[in-house]
């Protein structure tokens, strides 16, 4: 999964794919329906916009019931239960699981940071080719940057 | 109304003195007398109470207002905050009218899921996670700021609290899930009931070698079982409680009448033993509707009441390496 996911690292063909595709809404609708499709049968894949699997060992977050994106909650079952659906693996056991194998664990102790929904149903891949993904996780802790917890994104940063 | 920056809880970790909190869980009617009445069953034996924010997803008084409430009665609050029912403007918001009344302390968790609760049909909100929520309210504090970026002024001033359940699988993650939490602004940690103290002691290594406790003061939770029933409950209807075989045996062993005995020999055994731990900061009592025996049992855990160690801002730091505000 991680050897793929170098295929689909910005470069200046997906760039020029991406922008391609928002100037042209019928393709657009098309390519996301196809990464939907995709996604959604891979990973399970929401359609947040704001793709979290490079850094959650390929488990998504956004199919935990309560859309945790910085790791489990306190109600998982001594087997690994779901709090909420007993019967399936909590989605951050299977990403510990699969980053430890990897020797990605350290991926999992990153900050996540709010997501904006107004990316929900969007193509995430038009988003990251175009780096509008850069700011969703970060190693600092915060203490130095001035805005720390607010995306670097967002259009015009803190305001007065 | 103690002023924030003087709050009993903030002095106990700053001092190293082993702290003591406890749960005021709200009731569903509009009765304050029900804070009032647990409120003076605490008052001199916790630093502060944490005022539950409808616990396990059942409708109840908010904590922001049962907070007020313990604040006249003479009880430092710790304002919980779920992210289960509100979204970042609400919370944010709600962080922002703590600040306002004095609230001190605020602790911040996702909460139980809905379908545990008395409106399974309710939407799920989950806007934020719980360790955003702790980024966004350190954001608020230390920078001023709004996760929009517009200015909050003057600044809320309260003590940053979270929780963590060493008990729940991936158990070898779960000190790093500290470590997120620390680092993005946590400044004391509350824990699940400690039952199984050799798993507790396997994370507070790791949280000490993480160097953890110095940044933040761990409040080990601990609570007296009082019937066979209630721990069948605590194990199978309560999310993430461990509770270990040994002392299911242990409870099981006696005869019924026994067992609230039992439950409370057993607390006080565990109050003690984490007592021992020097990198425990202090114990967090949880005691569901029987909040008039945790007076005995901190007592019995030798734990003095705490008129007997009043804080003062003055006290000389005996655990210089203590940075918690």
């Amino acid at each position: 999964m991680y050897r793929l996911h170098r295929l689909l690292r910005p470069n200046p063909a997906n760039l020029f794919l991406a922008r391609l595709l928002e100037r042209h809404p019928r393709l657009n609708r098309w390519f996301t329906e196809a990464e939907k499709q995709v996604k959604g049968a891979a990973f399970g894949c929401r359609m947040c916009g704001q793709c979290a699997l490079p850094a959650t060992g390929y488990a998504c977050p956004m199919t935990c019931p309560k859309q945790l994106r910085n790791g489990p909650c306190g109600g998982v079952s001594a087997t690994g239960g779901c709090e909420v659906y007993p019967d399936t693996q909590c989605v951050w056991v299977t990403a510990y699981e699969r980053t430890e194998t990897e020797g990605r664990v350290s991926d999992l102790t990153l900050l996540q940071r709010p997501i904006d929904h107004r990316e929900w149903g969007k193509s995430s891949w038009i988003n990251y080719w175009q780096g509008r993904d850069e700011g969703l996780w970060t190693e600092d802790d915060g203490l130095t940057r001035t805005h720390l917890v607010l995306t670097d994104l967002r259009a015009g940063g803190p305001q007065e | 109304m103690s002023s924030p920056e003087q709050g009993r809880l903030r002095a106990a970790l700053r001092s190293g003195r082993f702290a003591v909190t406890a749960e005021i869980g709200p009731p569903r009617g509009a009765d304050a007398q029900a804070i009032v009445g647990k409120a003076d069953l605490l008052r001199d034996w916790v630093d502060a109470a944490n005022i539950t924010d409808n616990q396990g997803s059942h409708t109840r008084l908010a904590s922001w207002a049962g907070s007020i409430l313990a604040m006249r009665s003479g009880v430092e609050p710790v304002m919980q905050l779920t992210t289960r029912d509100r979204n970042r403007i609400a919370l944010q918001s709600d962080l922002i009218s703590a600040g306002a009344v004095g609230i001190p302390n605020v602790l911040m968790l996702s909460g139980d899921h809905p379908t545990f609760g008395d409106h399974p049909d309710a939407m799920p909100v989950f806007d934020l996670d719980s360790v955003q929520l702790i980024w966004t309210a350190r954001l608020m504090r230390d920078q001023g700021r709004l996760l929009s970026g517009k200015p909050v002024r003057p600044a809320p001033q309260w003590l940053i609290g979270a929780v963590e359940n060493p008990f729940a699988p991936p158990l070898r993650f779960r000190a790093q899930r500290m470590a997120k939490k620390v680092a993005a602004g946590a400044e004391f940690i509350q824990t699940q009931f400690v039952f199984d103290l050799e798993i507790f002691s396997r994370w507070m290594g790791e949280v000490t070698d993480l160097g953890l406790e110095k940044r933040c003061g761990v409040i080990a939770g601990v609570g007296p079982i009082r019937t066979v029933r209630a721990m069948e409950f605590m194990q199978s209807k309560v999310p993430g409680i461990h509770i270990p075989d040994q002392v299911v045996r242990r409870l099981r062993g006696v005869t019924s009448d026994q067992v609230a005995a039992e439950g409370m020999a057993l607390c006080v055994e565990t109050i003690e033993a984490l007592r021992e731990m020097t990198a425990v900061a202090g114990v967090h009592v949880m005691a569901f509707g029987q909040e008039h025996v945790v007076p005995e049992l901190l007592e019995r855990a030798g734990v003095p009441p705490r008129t007997a160690t009043a804080p003062s801002a003055t006290a000389g730091s005996n655990r210089e390496d203590h940075d918690a505000r």
